[in-house]
């Protein structure tokens, strides 16, 4: 077939021509730019709290956000709830019981006033937490996936991103429980998925061990990120939006600039051998934590590339992180059953 | 069938071809400039950054109070 042929070269080309492009840019590195900068001194952060009240494995949680809740926060088990902490407290403000057991993910809307979740029933639900009557009731149930829901992550009230097994991230309309939006590209599973600070795009980690960022509006993706040597199973953004982490089971995490389009950086240790399944940055972007599966967090300096710290207090893997919004505390998830606040 | 096939392959690889050209043609800074508004931002907010600096157990809202004992 001639056509396959050429587009096949033509491939090979513009691949040839990314790689150039980013060598050009590519007067120094990270690591030689902060050769001055001190290393930051060793993190000791210590459990404040321990939520205590799920029956199963926590998989998921996420922080409430500014002004209305930055203390309270929602996780998902695989006991089929999920609870809405108020983490000062440790009271349970809500707790939903679940369809479906199998849930992978769960969010906290802007606003405060929804969360959702999904997992192996293909579907994200919206429930509302400020119902007339108190109860917190299933709102929607946004199906149209054909493969698990790996994240979802509330762009406000009326619109909502997802990541799903089906290889596909999709944007949908809350209201009419409408895809309004699907973004294909990936080879392989969506695992997780972050919205930038302006809210105007959003990336994307996969078993196709490439993030994507996506323009939103555009419905575009704009750049792929290689070089995991496995799945990348958490993706977030560095505070200011011009840079991406990621954390795969190649046991390591990565920070690739946007605008110089190319991993700046690796955070890896020989004696880090499990995947990473979860991260986060701390306010300013100078820390990164990561939760990995050998029941730690460890605490990198995002500049020095070096770890400062570790978080061990789990009895089983940590699957989920989340610093507040305010930067006051991080939120650890486990397999164990509890969630822990650290400061 | 493997007709049909092979004309959706093509489809897929004429996709892959234009996201490339998309991707090769954007607009790149160098990573001198990448790296220093990195350490610039982490500079400027690591004041700001609870978990990096500590914070004095009195603003510490997470920290239980202990009780004051009068000896």
């Amino acid at each position: 077939m001639g056509e396959m042929e050429e587009l096949r070269k033509e491939a090979d080309n513009l691949k040839d021509q990314i790689t150039e492009a980013r060598k050009v840019v590519q007067d120094t590195t990270l690591q030689e730019a902060v050769a001055g900068t001190t290393l930051v001194g060793r993190v000791q952060l210590k459990t404040r709290k321990t939520l205590r009240g799920h029956l199963a494995k926590i998989y998921a949680m996420h922080w409430g956000t500014d002004t209305n809740c930055s203390k309270l926060c929602v996780s998902a088990s695989q006991d089929g709830k999920l609870i809405v902490w108020d983490t000062l407290t440790t009271n349970k403000v809500s707790a939903i019981p679940l369809k479906s057991s199998w849930v992978m993910t769960c969010a906290y809307a802007p606003s405060g006033n929804m969360v959702a979740c999904g997992g192996l029933d293909n579907m994200c639900s919206i429930y509302n937490l400020k119902g007339k009557d108190g109860n917190v009731k299933v709102m929607r149930e946004l199906a149209a996936h054909t493969g698990y829901l790996s994240c979802c992550r509330f762009l406000s009230d009326s619109e909502i991103i997802t990541s799903s097994g089906d290889c596909t991230c999709v944007l949908w309309d809350i209201e009419t429980g409408t895809e309004k939006t699907i973004f294909a590209g990936h080879l392989g599973d969506c695992m997780s998925l972050a919205v930038s600070p302006d809210f105007k795009m959003f990336i994307s980690g996969a078993c196709d061990f490439t993030a994507k960022l996506w323009d939103i509006r555009e419905a575009s993706c704009r750049q792929t990120f290689s070089g995991h040597e496995s799945d990348i199973n958490a993706i977030g953004f560095f505070p200011n939006g011009n840079a991406v982490i990621t954390g795969s089971d190649d046991a390591t995490c990565k920070l690739y600039d946007l605008r110089a389009d190319q991993e700046l950086i690796t955070y890896q240790d020989s004696g880090i051998m499990c995947g990473v399944t979860s991260l986060a940055p701390s306010l300013s972007g100078r820390l990164l934590l990561a939760g990995y599966d050998d029941f730690n967090v460890n605490i990198w300096d995002m500049l020095k590339a070096e770890r400062v710290g570790v978080l061990a207090g789990h009895d089983n893997r940590v699957s989920c992180i989340g610093v507040s919004s305010d930067g006051m505390a991080c939120c650890t998830g486990s397999w164990d059953s509890f969630l822990k606040i650290w400061n | 069938m493997s007709c049909m096939q092979s004309s959706s392959n093509t489809a897929r690889a004429r996709r892959a071809v234009q996201q490339l050209r998309i991707e090769a043609s954007i607009e790149r800074i160098k990573v001198s400039k990448a790296s220093a508004d990195l350490m610039h931002y982490c500079g400027e907010q690591g004041k700001y950054d609870p978990l990096l600096m500590g914070i004095p157990a009195s603003e510490n809202p997470f920290k239980d109070k202990k009780p004051c004992t009068i000896l």
